[in-house]
């Protein structure tokens, strides 16, 4: 007689089925994504019409009718505007863009000389990706060289006349270069100018208060183009007679002062989220005003508002375009300059030109923010629910 | 009672240096003495830059005669006009193509903002795909893409394109048909104010009576009959004063009509577009920023899913939504101070002028920026009003 146990235990999960076929498939993605009721499908046929209108012809401009080499205009004019293309054609001119691709990059700085912005820029890059990817370490070398060393070596770089470097103005400089320097000291200004102004604006000290608001509210409440042109009609005047500031260098204050007055309110709401215990704590513990900012709020706040201060730089990049008002050209000031030249004019130019400076600022713009929405879940040390 | 006396008594405070009082005040008063020593360096130095270039300053020279002309103005304006004039001219183009374009982005932005928490795959990664095209450039460059992509190789005026109503399109703008207002149109504005009172009364009566009763009103219905109803009524009382002149080709040209110029359009469409960008990523915020509890709480209360959006969510998000709105309003008020870039002739371009020419470079920045602080402030307060009466109403 065999003792028989009925108790049986299962010791795996049993298999999950297979969800029923309705739910399954492409069938049920479009039946749910697209067709899921009538107004539905109404906005699929209506979004199925615009982009069947618009991207053909994107793409029939952009990449099939484009004309990517040429030594002039010819190659992007029909035979009526004197060119090759028979009539109707329609394209973009890569070739103009392929063409002018060194002033758009560097301006008007001489090409013997362009393997200095070259090298500055490789040297910015071997220090900026260090920096971005979280793994590597020693970030305060990395940083201090990047912030401090980097713009040493690049002025003198850039700017040259010593070390047997020939010395180019700034009025040659353009194109990518001055967008981008004016962007990075703009970016390296703003930070701690912003913080400070911050910190005074939430002061005891009434003077130093009242100071930082009527600095914060006044620049926000101005456009750029009006700081631009404070910088450069009235500097000048506030100056004794005989000093004269670089142009660069005027842009660089404004844009920097500008950047600092939106930097000051973004950090300020950084400041503002911080409990006050945390306060109380660090003054219980007997610290000093810097070392409470600098080692328990600081820290919190700044944390919290990335996203606002990655938006004040990608404001920022976007406005160093403005400098063409007063007569700088940028990336895309020096974009539109050449519409002016008789050897690419045609009806394409323009636009070849200007799509082409959208896609390099886009691409700037749109990686800042792709990395910072990174840092920020990278850095969301918070309770998830 | 020995110990106690001795708590009484001061403690020490060491060193006066160390009190933060006295640093405070310290501080401060280093501030300020900087402050005016480099507020005086500053006006020595302009009052001496000044004699040598031999500027008068004051407000004087916006008496004189501009002498340069204006392309557009919405009020009389010749060459012969004083300087304080062509500012105005200045200041009017500013607010109308901010109120335009702030009209148009919040539509647009709407639009895009709710389009990309839609269900549908299609719709989302269309809007999303606008967001991040524009969100991502610059506004000068898609002013300048209007300008000079767009609209400037258009066909010449002989080839326009014919558009319906009349209206036609060419490299010189865009040309419509032009309101001809005969004897007793002013009937009609009569007519359509007092239908937007009377609308504003039967809101309001109808909320009272709900509130009280519980029975509903169909109010927008009866509001648009009686908007546009009295109107039309008047309309056809007064006779039928309206009349149209269209635009016409002529040898070289359209005359006739009403034209929007190149520059006004390309701004208006760029500050547009890009605006509503950012107005979309608000909105999708706020709608986003009430709690999925809210729609399903209404949802079990028996609300149409068109009710739960206009009865719980958005009234909900608006109040998330308000505040950064009113930021991108003032933001395109003073991006339209790009216009100096392709010629518009805003406040920007016409002081600019104005200070070239008289060379009172103080003076000259000084009006540009108090005009865009009160522009900025006024903006502001109009929202701040909005805001108060959307906000959350706590016991």
């Amino acid at each position: 007689m065999q003792e028989h146990d009925m108790s049986w235990v299962r010791t795996e999960m049993a298999l999950a089925q297979a969800a029923p076929s309705s739910e399954r498939g492409l069938g049920a993605w479009v039946r749910k994504n697209l067709i899921a009721s009538t107004g539905d499908t109404i906005l699929t046929i209506i979004g199925i019409v615009l982009v069947a209108m618009i991207l053909p012809q994107i793409v029939n401009w952009a990449f099939i009718n484009a004309q990517w080499t040429g030594p002039d205009r010819t190659v992007c004019a029909t035979v009526a505007q004197g060119g090759i293309q028979p009539d109707g054609w329609t394209g973009a001119c890569w070739a103009f863009v392929n063409a002018k691709f060194g002033q758009f990059m560097f301006g008007r700085y001489p090409l013997e000389e362009r393997w200095r912005p070259i090298l500055v820029a490789i040297l910015f890059v071997a220090l900026l990706v260090p920096l971005l990817i979280p793994r590597v370490p020693r970030k305060g070398l990395n940083a201090i060289l990047l912030f401090f060393a980097l713009p040493v070596v690049a002025f003198v770089l850039l700017l040259g006349g010593m070390f047997g470097l020939p010395y180019v103005e700034t009025p040659l400089w353009g194109g990518l270069l001055v967008t981008l320097s004016l962007s990075f000291v703009g970016i390296a200004v703003s930070l701690p100018v912003g913080i400070v102004l911050a910190l005074g604006r939430r002061s005891n000290m009434p003077i130093v208060k009242l100071l930082c608001v009527i600095f914060i509210e006044t620049v926000r409440g101005i456009p750029l183009i009006t700081v631009l042109f404070f910088a450069s009609v009235m500097l000048p005047l506030f100056l004794p007679a005989g000093v004269s500031f670089d142009k660069f260098l005027r842009a660089l204050i404004g844009v920097s002062l500008f950047a600092a007055a939106y930097m000051a309110e973004v950090v300020r709401g950084g400041l503002q989220a911080i409990p006050k215990g945390q306060y109380e704590g660090a003054d219980s513990l007997g610290l000093s005003y810097w070392q409470k900012m600098g080692l328990v709020v600081m820290p919190q706040a700044l944390k919290l508002v990335i996203p606002g201060i990655v938006n004040t730089f990608i404001g920022m990049f976007k406005d160093t375009s403005l400098v063409i008002v007063i007569s700088m050209f940028d990336l895309l000031g020096i974009v539109k300059q050449n519409f002016s030249d008789a050897s690419w004019a045609t009806p394409q130019t323009a636009r070849s030109g200007l799509v082409f400076a959208a896609f390099i600022f886009w691409l700037f713009c749109f990686g800042m923010s792709r990395y910072s929405m990174y840092t920020e879940r990278r850095l969301d040390t918070g309770h998830k629910r | 009672m020995a110990s106690q006396e001795i708590l009484r008594e001061e403690p020490s405070r060491g060193s006066f240096i160390n009190d933060p009082r006295v640093r405070g005040i310290f501080f401060q008063a280093l501030v300020l003495v900087l402050l005016v020593a480099g507020v005086w360096w500053v006006t020595h130095n302009v009052i001496a830059n000044l004699t040598r270039l031999h500027i008068a300053s004051g407000f004087g020279f916006l008496k004189g005669r501009a002498g340069f002309d204006i392309s557009e103005s919405a009020i009389a304006y010749s060459s012969d006009s004083t300087y304080f004039r062509a500012i105005l001219v200045g200041f009017i183009n500013t607010v109308i193509v901010a109120v335009v374009g702030i009209i148009t982005a919040t539509i647009i932005g709407f639009i895009v903002g709710i389009g990309r928490l839609s269900h549908n795959w299609l719709i989302r990664k269309i809007c999303t795909v606008y967001v991040e095209v524009f969100r991502n450039i610059p506004p000068l460059l898609v002013i300048f893409f209007w300008y000079s992509g767009v609209l400037a190789v258009l066909p010449p005026p002989r080839d326009s394109i014919n558009l319906p109503f009349g209206s036609f399109l060419n490299q010189r703008g865009f040309y419509f048909p032009r309101a001809m207002w005969g004897e007793g149109s002013w009937l009609i504005l009569v007519a359509l104010l007092l239908g937007i009172a009377m609308a504003w009364f039967v809101a309001r009566k109808a909320r009272q009576r709900q509130m009280a009763t519980g029975q509903p009103f169909p109010v927008f219905w009866t509001s648009i009959a009686l908007i546009v109803g009295l109107p039309l009524l008047a309309y056809a009382l007064s006779g039928f004063p309206l009349s149209f002149e269209f635009p016409k080709q002529s040898t070289f040209n359209l005359v006739g009509g009403f034209q929007v110029r190149p520059e006004f359009l390309s701004l208006y469409l760029a500050l547009s577009c890009y605006t509503a960008a950012f107005i979309a990523e608000i909105v999708r915020a706020g709608i986003r920023g009430v709690s999925a509890g809210q729609t399903e709480a209404a949802a079990a209360l028996g609300l149409r899913s068109g009710s739960i959006l206009r009865l719980v969510v958005v009234p909900q998000a608006m109040r998330i939504v308000i505040p950064p709105l009113t930021s991108q309003y003032l933001n395109l008020t003073k991006n339209s101070s790009l216009a100096i870039a392709i010629g518009y002739p805003d406040l920007t371009a016409t002081a600019g002028t104005v200070l070239n020419q008289t060379g009172q470079a103080v003076e000259g920045v000084v009006i540009m920026m108090a005009v865009y602080l009160a522009l900025s402030l006024i903006t502001s307060a109009v929202m701040n009003v909005v805001n108060a009466r959307m906000a959350l109403v706590e016991r």
